[in-house]
């Protein structure tokens, strides 16, 4: 069985993470929206596996459930 | 078809084709009954007449009009239906009428992001799809209607006949109609309400009707207009010409063409429909120097709702008086007709007395199967095309912009999905599967897909009765059990060249017995015949298990 990989799995995360935020530089809030929801769409997309993708909408969204209860 | 009406030179659709003519059901004192009355002569009123009359069940349409439909209002019929039509009789002239298309354009702003081909699964009779004003499809079923007539069939129409009250009495209904020689009663065994979204039997009965409103305005307009566009469906979203809306080209038969545009929910809908409104608008989309006319306009708004349940003691709603769906993706009439193909042999069965009454159950189990799932599939289509919140914009624009370069972006694109049948899984009716390695796509509750056969095609040689289908397999003529047969049908695999028949039906398994239902549904299914088993199958696809 497939499951969602929550352990490390990028090699130089820093280097990643400064790719990201330079991927959104000079971009207006719309644009980089726009941005975002392109991003998502293709690694979803590369992801393909459902099962993958619907833990990873309910990881993400424990976020916001922790927040309502708080 | 031996005979066609005659119009006149007027148009289809301001020609009465069933008028006002008084019956003898309105001398005093004739305490009229028939075994069904069906309530609407549109596609879902008529298609169920047909099929009654052609049980040799006596059925009386009423209908307040004496003229098919008013503009085009319905214009894609999908395979299914089509096939549906085969079997009442009537498939031929809307094929033939019909425009088929395959080509799909999608337009993002002011560029076309991409093209698509629906490449139809080949070895079927019918089209994917046929594009044919509604009036067209009334007017072959009424047609139909008259030609079953002259064979003396018990089939009637009756025009200028407006129900005004129904009234459950146990064993069946009494009703009330008006009509120009003022009003009368008669009673039925059982009565079919096909009349539509706005279904005054509905009203009267007091019935509820939820679902989701979308407040959205959608322009419809069909033109006549010589132009060389293709034979194509052409979808925008957010172009010049409909800044922040949709709008779609569509091509009907005699050089109509379909034309949608959405205008948004705050709109003064009697401005908007004036001809001097109307003609700018289509002249930003098809440019200036397009000649057109206006056939017929039209402002809408949608819901998506069903009744709760579809059967109420003797009366039993079809169509859209039952259901109600956005317009992306043709499921509308579509399912109404597979509502009455549903419903009529389940009916037969239990006025012949051969089924209780909770065969009619199903009827609600299989068709609110059916309607869900179209509400489920139009309301994504339409969120899609209308999103209704900030985000859903911004991933929807996303979708559209990765599309132009990206393959795997377009199936994400919903501009209106091909509307196809239900498998009724987990019916009732259903019995077993028992064929190891057939294909998913005939088990049990699965409408059978059509496939080669010889000269021909599996499925003209399918419905109306109970049938025992052998591939490959020895069968006696019949099976009969509670005086309810199956018939047999001796195919083989080497009947079809092309392999579709084996790839559709046995899968990996040498051999296969089918039970299929009037209804060409299959019903269950075996590598080889079992007296008992089929029995059981019987019992159980006609609620007498």
């Amino acid at each position: 069985m497939a499951a969602l990989n929550t352990k490390p799995n990028i090699a130089a995360p820093d280097d990643f993470y400064a790719d990201l935020l330079a991927a959104h530089e000079g971009l207006s809030k719309a644009e980089s929206d726009a941005f975002n929801a392109r991003i998502i769409l293709i690694l979803s997309n590369h992801v393909g596996d459902r099962e993958i993708l619907r833990e990873a909408l309910a990881a993400a969204k424990a976020q916001n459930e922790e927040e309502k209860r708080s | 078809m031996d005979q066609t009406v005659e119009t006149g030179g007027k148009k289809i659709f301001e020609t009465p084709l069933y008028p006002y003519a008084k019956s003898p059901d309105q001398d005093p004192g004739a305490n009229a009954h028939h075994p069904v009355v069906i309530v609407g002569a549109g596609p879902i009123g008529l298609g169920a007449a047909i099929d009654l009359a052609q049980m040799d069940i006596p059925v009386v349409v009423l209908d307040e009009n004496d003229k098919v439909s008013w503009g085009s209002r319905a214009i894609c019929f999908a395979k299914r239906p089509l096939e549906i039509l085969d079997r009442l009789g009537c498939g031929d002239p809307m094929v033939d009428k019909g425009v088929v298309w395959n080509v799909g354009k999608v337009f993002f702003d002011e560029r076309q992001v991409y093209d698509f081909n629906l490449l139809p699964e080949k070895g079927h009779k019918r089209p994917a799809f046929i594009n044919l004003q509604q009036y067209y499809f009334e007017q072959y079923l009424v047609e139909r209607a008259f030609e079953l007539q002259r064979q003396g069939k018990p089939i009637e129409l009756r025009g200028g006949n407006k129900v005004v009250s129904v009234t459950e009495k146990g064993n069946g209904v009494a009703l009330s109609i008006d009509t120009p020689d003022g009003p009368y009663t008669m009673s039925a065994d059982w009565m079919i309400a096909c009349d539509g979204a706005g279904s005054p039997i509905r009203a009267m009965m007091g019935l509820d009707f939820v679902g989701r409103v979308f407040e959205d305005n959608f322009l419809i307009a069909d033109v006549v207009m010589d132009a060389d566009f293709p034979t194509e469906r052409w979808f925008w979203f957010d172009p010049p010409f409909n800044r922040g809306q949709s709008a779609l080209l569509h091509k009907q038969p005699d050089g109509v063409w379909r034309i949608d545009l959405q205008l948004g929910w705050n709109i003064d809908k009697d401005e908007e429909k004036k001809p001097e409104n109307v003609i700018p608008r289509l002249k930003a989309m098809l440019g200036d120097d397009v000649k057109f006319e206006l056939e017929w306009v039209s402002i809408y708004t949608f819901q998506c709702r069903r009744m709760e349940k579809f059967r109420h003691g003797h009366v039993i709603f079809a169509g859209d008086a039952a259901h109600q769906v956005s317009p992306f993706g043709a499921r509308g009439a579509n399912s109404g007709l597979q509502d009455t193909d549903n419903l009529c042999w389940k009916l037969k069965l239990v006025m012949d007395g051969l089924a209780p009454d909770r065969l009619l159950e199903t009827y609600d189990v299989e068709r609110i199967h059916g309607a869900d799932e179209n509400i489920m599939n139009s309301s994504r289509s339409t969120d899609f095309i209308t999103p209704k919140s900030e985000i859903s914009r911004i991933f929807r624009d996303a979708a559209l912009d990765l599309s132009e370069r990206y393959d795997f972006a377009r199936p994400l694109v919903n501009s209106g999905r091909l509307s196809v049948p239900c498998v009724y899984d987990d019916s009732p009716l259903n019995g077993a599967d028992a064929l190891a390695g057939g294909p998913a796509r005939t088990r049990p509750g699965a409408p059978c897909p059509d496939a080669p056969l010889g000269d021909g095609f599996l499925l003209d040689k399918l419905g109306n009765e109970f049938q025992l289908l052998a591939i490959d397999a020895d069968i006696p003529d019949q099976v009969e059990d509670g005086g309810i047969a199956a018939t047999a049908l001796r195919i083989s695999a080497a009947d079809d060249a092309s392999g579709d028949l084996a790839a559709r039906y046995l899968g990996d398994a040498g051999s296969a017995v089918y039970l299929l239902r009037p209804d060409q549904h299959v019903a269950a299914r075996w590598p080889s015949f079992d007296e008992a088993a089929v029995k059981t199958a019987i019992r159980t696809a006609t609620g007498r298990a």
